[in-house]
C-alpha cells in the first residue's frame, strides 16, 4: 500500500498541472458540499478556470453510513478554458467507506486517494458491504493511497475549545479542505474570511474550523507521506473582473438585471422545489432592487400572481422545476391567451412525476414545448452553462415584452447547481430594454383596441391606471383588434393562426445559429442546455485529431434560428445528444426531416465527454 | 361659476356595450347593477379599478364592467389579484367568485388570500349550484340534494363559506341577498371601504339549475322571520314584529321571545368590531331553519395588510442598505481580475 513513508525527501516538488479534477465524497452530514464550494471559489481566486458538480442525495439526512447517503463535490481547474466538471477524477476526499464504494470507479488510475481511516470501522465497512478494509488489503493499489486518521487529528486540533464530540467532529470537513488546499497549493485565506464571516456569531466554532483547516494544511505541508504538491496556474480568460457563480444565482442576477434594464419592478411568485428554490431565496435578498417576492401556497398560484403581476404592468417572473411546471400549465395557456409577458424558469430535473428531484436531465423540452390545452405556442430558450444563465434571462425578458408573450427558460439541475467564473459586466453596457405601454386616451378617441397588432403581431401592454384603456382580458377566444369575446369559428382559426406566427416571428429577433468548426462536413452535433460543455469539449477534441465534426448549440429552441435548416442539410450526418430519450429528436426530424441519430441517457448524470467523442466516432466510421 | 368638480359617472357609465348573456332572471344582473350604483355612488375611478374573476356564470362580471378585468382560470382569481394588488397597490382590485369557483378549485387560494389579508374585495355569489357546467351540485349544496350528478343525492357534508372566511381570520365577513338591493349595495359600499381582505357573500338565485334555494329568505312572507340583519351594537333582534332575538346559552345561540321575562339586554348584541373571531364565527353557524340567518357585516376589524407589508419590506430594504446598484453587487465579495 501508499501509506508508507519510504523515499522521502527533504524537499517537496511541486508539479505543474494544466488541469486537475478533485472529489470530496462523504456522509450526506459530513459537509462536502461546503468543501467543494470553498475548494471551487479558491481556485476561482487563484485564477483557474472551474466547473463544478455538486452531486447530493435527496434526502437530507440519508442513514448515516449508507451508501444512499453519499454526498459529493466535483472540481475541474484548469489553466486553460474548460468547459465540464472533468469526467475521470485525480484526486478523491473519501470520509467514509460507503464515500470510498460509490465514487472509487472514477478516480484514475494512480490517482490520489484520501481517506479519513477513523471511519473504516467494522460497522462503516459492514454498511458499506466491505468484507475487509480496503485500507489493509490490496484492493486500493493502483491509487496513491493516504490513509489520514483526519477524525482523530481534528479532534485533536480543536482540543481545548470545550466542544462535544459531535461538535469537534464536525470540523473534519475543513481538515479536508486544508490537506486538498496544500495538495494543489491553494491560499486558505478566502475560507478563512468566510470562517469569520459564517460564524461570527460562534467564535469557538470558528476557531475549531480555523485549527481544523490549519491543522489539514499543515499536516500535509509536514508529514512525509506527500511526496509532491501540485500547481495549476492561472487560466488565460479574456481580461475583465471575474466572480465564481452558480446558474440559479447567475439567473437571478440576470433577472433582476433585466428588470433595471427595462426599469420594471420584479414580482417573483414562485412555490419552493429543488432545484429551483435557489433562485426565490436569491431574489428575496435583493428587496432593495425593486424585488418583489411571493412565496406562494402552490405552483398553481405562483404563476397566477405572477400573470396578475404583469397585467399590472410589472415585470412578471415564476420559477420552478418539471412538476411544478406541469401544474402551471393552465395558467400558462391563459398568459399565452392574454399576450401578457412571463418569464416561467423551468430547472429541469430527473422525471417524470418526481423522479429524481437532485439529479440532473433535460426531459421538459416536450412539456415547454407542448404541455398546454390547445394550440398555445410559448416561446422556450435554454441556458447552456452557469454563467450562460445570466445572459439567457435578459434575453428572454427582451423577447416577452417585445413579443408580448410568455417565455420558457429551460436550465437543469447540472447547470443550476454547479458553477463557473462569470466576467463582470459594466451594466452601462447592457442594452436597454424599451417597453412601451400606450397612454391616456379621452372620450372622443376613438375605443382602444385591445389586440390591435404591431408589425410583430405584438398586442399593446395598456396597464391599469391608464384612463381611456380599460379592457377586459380572459381566456375565452379574443376576438382580433377588439379582445371582445368571439366564438366566430373564422375568428378562432384566425387567431390560433396569428398566435402561431407570432411566436414564428421571433426567429427574426434572434441571431442565426453559429457554429463551432466547418459548417458542412461529415458530423454535425447539435446540442442544448447543459450538454455543450461536454460537447463542445468532445468535438474540440476530434477536430484537434483532424476529424470531420463540428458542433451547433441552440439556446432558441422555440422558435428555432432560420438558418438551423440549412446547416443540418450540410452535413451528412447530424447527432444530437440529450439527457432524455430523444426530445429535441423528435422536434428536428419533424421540423427539418433529417435522419438526426441521438446519443440518450437518463441517469441523474451528465454526459462525459468520452461518452460524446465516441459515439461521434461511430458515425464517422 | 367655473367648478373645479371632477364629471359625477352615473351607473351606467360603469357598464360596457357587450351583451349580458346571462340567463333572464339571473341572480347576477342584480348584483351586477348594484355593483355599478356603488361605483358611481362612491365615484370610483374606473382606470383605477380592476375586477378579477375565476370561472364560472358569476365569472362573466368583468366582461361586463367598464373597468379593467381579468376573466381567468378556475378558483385561481384570488392568486392573480394578489399579485395584481401587491405590485399595484394604487388599484382597487375585486374579486369576483362563486361557490364552485371559490370553494371547490378555488378553495386553496380562497384560505391563503384570507389569512394573508390582501387589501381586495372578494364578492362571492353563492347560489349553491354549479350553474355554468349545467347542474351538478356544488360544495355548498345541501346533504341530500338531488342533481344530475347525484341522483341519489348528495352524500358530502356542505362548507359555510362564512365559517371558512372567519377560520381564515378575515378582516372584513359579510353576506348579503341578491334581491335585497339596498342592503346589497350598503354591504359592497362597507366592503370597499374596507382597508384588508372584504369577504362578501351573496345569496343569489339560479332560476334555472337551482330556482328558490334562498326563497325562505327572499319571500316576503318568511323573510323577516328568517333573516336577521346585524347591526354594529344592536341586540340580535329579528321578526315581523321585532319580537324575537337571539341569546347565548353558554356556548351556543338559541332563539328567545321577547317579553316575558327576556328583555333587549338579555340578547346577544352585534360587536363587529371584536378582534376574537369566536363571536363572528358563532354568528355563522346561525343556519336556517333552525336560525334566522344573519346578514350584513359579521366583522370588520383592523390589521396590517399583506400588500402593505411586501413593500414596506422593499422600502426598508432600500433605506436600510442605501441605493440599489447592480455593478455594486456584481463586485461584492469575492472577485479576481484577469489581465
Amino acid at each position: 500500500m501508499s501509506t508508507t513513508t519510504e523515499n522521502t525527501t527533504a524537499l517537496k516538488d511541486v508539479q505543474p498541472l494544466e488541469e486537475a479534477t478533485v472529489r470530496f465524497c462523504g456522509d450526506s452530514g459530513d459537509g462536502m458540499q461546503l468543501a467543494g464550494t470553498q475548494f471551487s471559489n479558491t481556485s476561482a481566486l487563484a485564477g483557474n478556470d472551474i466547473a463544478t458538480f455538486p452531486d447530493f442525495p435527496a434526502e437530507i439526512r440519508a442513514p448515516r453510513g449508507t451508501l444512499a447517503g453519499v454526498s459529493g463535490f466535483q472540481i475541474h481547474f484548469a489553466s486553460h478554458d474548460i468547459f465540464t466538471p472533468g469526467e475521470t477524477v485525480d484526486a478523491l476526499v473519501a470520509m467514509n467507506p460507503a464515500a470510498l464504494k460509490t465514487n472509487l470507479g472514477d478516480l484514475r488510475r494512480n490517482g490520489v486517494l484520501i481517506i479519513n481511516s477513523d471511519a473504516f470501522d467494522k460497522k462503516a465497512l459492514g454498511q458499506a458491504g466491505y468484507e475487509s478494509n480496503p485500507i489493509d488489503d490490496d484492493s486500493l493499489s493502483g491509487f496513491q493511497v493516504f490513509a489520514v486518521p483526519m477524525t482523530s487529528m481534528t479532534r485533536g486540533a480543536v482540543d481545548g475549545l470545550d466542544l462535544s464530540v459531535k461538535e469537534a467532529d464536525r470540523c473534519r470537513n475543513f481538515f479536508a479542505m486544508g490537506l486538498v488546499f496544500w495538495l494543489y497549493g491553494r491560499s486558505m485565506e478566502p475560507t478563512l474570511r468566510f470562517i469569520d464571516a459564517k460564524f461570527s456569531k460562534l467564535p469557538s466554532i470558528a476557531e475549531a474550523n480555523r485549527r481544523a483547516i490549519k491543522a489539514g494544511y499543515n499536516f500535509g505541508e509536514t508529514t512525509d507521506a506527500f511526496r509532491s504538491s501540485y500547481k495549476v496556474d492561472k487560466a488565460k480568460l479574456p481580461p475583465g473582473t471575474y466572480r465564481n457563480m452558480t446558474g440559479n444565482q447567475a439567473l437571478a442576477w440576470g433577472l433582476m438585471s433585466a428588470a433595471k434594464l427595462s426599469e420594471k419592478k420584479l414580482f417573483l411568485g414562485s412555490y419552493p422545489i429543488t432545484p429551483a428554490s435557489d433562485i426565490l431565496h436569491e431574489l428575496s435578498k435583493y428587496k432593495n432592487f425593486d424585488v418583489l417576492t411571493f412565496q406562494a401556497e402552490d405552483e398553481i398560484a405562483a404563476v397566477c400572481a405572477a400573470i396578475g403581476a404583469a397585467y399590472g404592468g410589472q415585470m412578471a417572473l415564476t420559477t420552478t422545476s418539471g412538476p411544478g411546471m406541469a401544474l402551471k400549465g393552465e395558467a400558462m395557456g391563459l398568459a399565452m391567451m392574454l399576450e401578457l409577458p412571463l418569464v416561467i424558469v423551468d430547472v429541469q430535473r430527473g422525471g417524470p412525476s418526481t423522479g429524481l428531484p437532485t439529479k440532473t436531465e433535460q426531459a421538459d423540452l416536450l412539456q415547454a414545448m407542448f404541455g398546454r390545452n390547445g394550440e398555445s405556442p410559448i416561446p422556450v430558450i435554454a441556458a447552456r452553462s452557469p454563467a450562460d444563465c445570466f445572459d439567457v434571462a435578459i434575453e428572454a425578458w427582451r423577447i416577452a415584452t417585445r413579443f408580448m408573450t410568455p417565455i420558457i427558460i429551460l436550465t437543469d439541475g447540472y447547470i443550476a447547481n454547479g458553477s463557473e467564473p462569470w466576467r463582470i459586466p459594466n451594466v452601462a453596457d447592457l442594452p436597454k430594454i424599451e417597453i412601451k405601454h400606450p397612454g391616456p386616451r379621452n372620450e372622443e378617441d376613438p375605443p382602444f383596441m385591445a389586440y390591435q397588432r404591431d408589425e410583430q403581431l405584438a398586442r399593446p401592454w395598456a396597464i391599469p391606471g391608464t384612463p381611456g384603456l380599460m379592457h377586459r382580458v380572459g381566456g375565452l377566444e379574443k376576438q382580433d383588434g377588439t379582445g371582445n369575446v368571439s366564438y366566430d369559428p373564422q375568428n378562432h382559426q384566425h387567431m390560433v393562426n396569428t398566435r402561431a406566427k407570432k411566436v414564428a416571428n421571433i426567429a427574426d429577433f434572434v441571431p442565426q445559429q453559429e457554429v463551432m468548426g466547418a459548417e458542412s462536413g461529415k458530423v454535425l452535433v447539435l446540442s442544448w442546455g447543459g450538454t455543450y460543455g461536454a460537447c463542445r469539449t468532445a468535438v474540440a477534441r476530434l477536430q484537434a485529431e483532424g476529424k470531420e465534426v463540428s458542433h451547433a448549440h441552440l439556446r432558441y429552441l422555440n422558435p428555432f434560428p432560420r438558418n438551423l435548416g440549412t446547416l443540418l442539410a450540410s452535413f451528412d450526418k447530424v447527432l444530437i445528444p440529450e439527457l432524455n430519450m430523444g426530445q429535441l429528436r423528435i422536434l428536428i426530424r419533424d421540423k427539418y426531416l433529417v435522419d438526426a441519430a441521438g446519443l440518450n441517457k437518463v441517469q441523474g448524470k451528465p454526459f462525459t465527454t468520452t461518452e460524446i467523442a465516441e459515439k461521434i466516432e461511430s458515425l464517422l466510421a | 361659476m367655473a367648478s373645479a368638480e371632477l364629471p359625477v359617472l352615473k351607473p351606467a357609465d360603469y357598464g360596457t356595450d357587450q351583451d349580458v348573456r346571462w340567463c333572464p332572471g339571473c341572480g347576477d344582473y342584480s348584483i351586477l347593477a348594484q355593483m355599478k350604483k356603488v361605483m358611481s355612488n362612491l365615484n370610483m375611478s374606473r382606470e383605477d379599478t380592476v375586477f378579477v374573476s375565476g370561472i364560472g356564470c358569476s365569472s362573466r362580471f368583468p366582461y361586463y364592467m367598464n373597468t379593467y378585468g381579468m376573466h381567468s382560470v378556475h378558483g385561481r382569481a384570488p392568486a392573480f389579484a394578489t399579485g395584481l394588488k401587491s405590485s399595484r397597490q394604487d388599484l382597487t382590485v375585486f374579486v369576483i367568485t362563486g361557490d364552485g369557483d371559490a370553494l371547490s378549485i378555488g378553495g386553496n387560494h380562497l384560505m391563503h388570500v384570507l389569512r394573508r389579508n390582501v387589501n381586495l374585495n372578494i364578492i362571492l355569489f353563492n347560489n349553491r349550484i354549479y350553474g355554468l357546467t349545467k347542474g351538478q351540485y356544488s360544495p355548498t349544496s345541501e346533504k341530500g340534494k338531488v342533481t344530475k350528478s347525484t341522483p341519489m343525492g348528495a352524500i358530502d357534508n356542505p362548507i359555510h363559506p362564512l365559517s371558512v372566511a372567519i377560520s381564515c381570520e378575515a378582516t372584513f365577513v359579510a353576506r348579503s341577498i341578491d334581491v335585497h338591493i339596498k342592503h346589497l349595495a350598503q354591504t359592497l359600499e362597507r366592503a370597499v371601504a374596507h382597508k384588508g381582505v372584504s369577504f362578501v357573500e351573496v345569496y343569489q338565485n339560479c332560476n334555472v339549475f337551482n330556482d328558490g334555494a334562498y326563497k325562505w329568505a327572499t319571500d316576503k312572507d318568511t323573510k323577516m322571520e328568517t333573516v336577521l340583519e346585524l347591526e354594529h351594537g344592536k341586540p340580535l333582534i329579528f321578526g315581523k314584529d321585532r319580537d324575537k332575538g337571539i341569546r347565548l346559552h353558554g356556548m351556543t345561540p338559541e332563539v328567545v321571545e321577547l317579553g316575558k321575562g327576556i328583555s333587549e339586554d338579555d340578547l346577544l348584541f352585534h360587536d363587529e368590531k371584536t378582534a376574537d373571531p369566536t363571536l363572528a364565527y358563532l354568528l355563522t353557524r346561525m343556519s336556517h331553519p333552525e336560525f334566522p340567518e344573519p346578514i350584513g357585516v359579521l366583522r370588520d376589524i383592523d390589521a396590517p395588510c399583506y400588500d402593505d407589508a411586501i413593500n414596506y419590506q422593499v422600502s426598508q430594504a432600500k433605506e436600510t442598505r442605501g441605493e440599489a446598484s447592480l455593478d455594486k453587487l456584481f463586485n461584492s465579495g469575492d472577485t479576481w481580475v484577469v489581465e
